[in-house]
């Protein structure tokens, strides 16, 4: 690990300070940490948020819930509101990592984990993610775990957190601080990019920013659920994974929203896909049309094309389940 | 830089260049060696500590990030003349071999029973509102975070789960 400066913030304002000065931000540090070893990343200075005042969970107004940037992800998972009303975010949080790395890993930090892209990791191979312009060679290598959506011809990788994926199904939004005082809520969409010629800029955070809540609508529907389909049954990341929340309602399903992970440089959505189910009565037929719908647009980048089938049965599987009486 | 811990209920100091990890300062600082160096990157489990009253990985975390907090080892849970209920249960069952990973699995263990007590979900739980239930299901899950390559699950479950039918560790 290459040496660095480290301060415990006392503040919001001093995190936002030194961040906007150069540091980086530590608060869970399971993600960091493991690549600071690998000097995948050498940042110059930490700033530790830890003993911030973000780690609760409140009732927000309009009946959701504002989640503290530093609420811990088991904490999260067993928690009582969640338990109840998002099932599917806490079955994504407990379909991550292992008891010891939930217990450290924080709301904020989950959702700007870096990609597992072997590439990435390997610092003998260029990555234009961890070295900007030095090329991709996961493009024409071994691309198991690569994406199907929204690459480019700069960057293939994956997002690899669960929880995002969920949160992008509840329609949660990322509550962030900047250091003029500004706060601004975004939804994920908004969020994260895709790699483009920039691949190293994954969010549209700047330099000085914190994120300090996620914040929770209302939760839209009853019946959620989050599968993930991984190469082994614990303590694995997703080969591909479907996190769904829909109700249904005279024999119809109404207010679809369906998220996918493991498939892109963020986590997934298709409006299409949920237009095409509104309305409609639950059928094996719809949920195969919807499937395809879905990986009509898939780019396969070679050892990835298995994913499309189990992206297209894992879809029709979460709709038989969401919609069974 | 100066670090204050209170390990094993006594009031330690170190000082260590700020990219100590905890597991380096027990380790090497406090000559704590039952606490095992696996993998150093958080996938196999054999440093697993208890900090705050909960089971970390204390590769994947700074010394100095631990400035003013609790730590548990092994050394903390029980000595060879008294055991703790655990250790006693995995030398019963022979919950091991060559025994490195066992600090690891014996501190993951006793913190994830007071977790399931709490009613935590896990993965595995049917329903995620409701209680989990004990089973061997459950407590295999739980463990994925401790490696053990002589591959004694079989046996570090049968301890386990005698000690948390009896409601401590």
């Amino acid at each position: 690990m290459r040496p660095f400066e480290f301060t415990r913030a006392e503040s919001a304002a001093d995190a936002m300070r030194l961040a906007g000065d150069g540091a980086t931000i530590i608060a869970g540090g399971t993600n960091l940490l493991d690549l600071m070893k690998l000097e995948v990343m050498a940042p110059q200075a930490l700033v530790d948020i830890n003993r911030l005042d973000l780690g609760d969970i409140d009732e927000a107004e309009g009946g959701g819930l504002r989640i503290g940037a530093l609420v811990r992800n088991s904490d999260l998972a067993a928690d009582r509101r969640v338990r109840d009303a998002y099932p599917m975010l806490a079955e994504a949080l407990l379909a991550g990592a292992s008891g010891q790395l939930r217990n450290k890993a924080t709301t904020g930090g989950n959702l700007l984990q870096r990609t597992r892209c072997y590439y990435y990791y390997d610092t003998a191979m260029p990555c234009n993610k961890r070295e900007p312009g030095s090329g991709c060679q996961a493009i024409g290598g071994i691309t198991r775990l690569h994406a199907l959506f929204g690459a480019s011809e700069h960057c293939i990788a994956t997002h690899p957190s669960d929880m995002a994926v969920a949160l992008r199904a509840l329609d949660a939004r990322v509550e962030i601080q900047s250091q003029d005082g500004v706060t601004r809520m975004l939804p994920l969409g908004d969020f994260y990019r895709l790699p483009g010629d920039t691949p190293h800029i994954e969010t549209v955070l700047v330099p000085g920013d914190l994120i300090t809540a996620v914040l929770l609508p209302a939760p839209a529907g009853a019946r959620q659920t989050y599968r993930k389909v991984r190469d082994r049954a614990s303590y694995a990341f997703a080969l591909v994974s479907v996190a769904g929340v829909l109700d249904v309602e005279d024999g119809r399903i109404v207010r679809p929203a369906l998220a996918f992970g493991g498939v892109g440089h963020m986590p997934w959505r298709n409006p299409e896909v949920e237009a095409l189910l509104e309305g409609e009565a639950p059928s094996v037929d719809l949920f195969a049309e919807a499937a395809a719908r879905l990986v009509a647009e898939a780019e396969p980048q070679g050892g990835n094309a298995f994913k499309i089938p189990l992206l297209r049965r894992t879809l029709q599987a979460v709709l038989r389940e969401l919609t069974e009486a | 830089m100066r670090t204050d811990l209170t390990v094993n209920g006594q009031s330690r100091t170190i000082e260590a260049d700020p990219r100590t990890t905890l597991l380096d300062a027990l380790r090497h600082h406090l000559k704590l060696t039952g606490t095992k160096k696996g993998c150093d990157h958080g996938q196999c489990g054999a440093c697993t500590v208890i900090a705050g009253g909960r089971r970390i990985n204390s590769c994947l975390s700074l010394a100095c990030m631990h400035d003013g907090d609790e730590v548990v080892t092994i050394e903390g849970l029980g000595t060879p003349e008294t055991l703790s209920a655990l250790q006693e249960a995995f030398v019963r069952h022979d919950g091991f071999q060559c025994g490195f990973c066992t600090p690891g699995q014996i501190c993951s263990a006793t913190a994830m029973l007071e977790e399931l007590q709490a009613g935590w979900p896990s993965h595995v739980t049917a329903d995620v509102a409701s209680a989990p239930a004990l089973t061997v299901e459950e407590v295999s899950e739980r463990m994925s975070g401790n490696l053990c390559r002589c591959s004694a699950y079989p046996n570090i479950v049968d301890a386990i789960m005698e000690i948390a039918g009896r409601g401590r560790a």
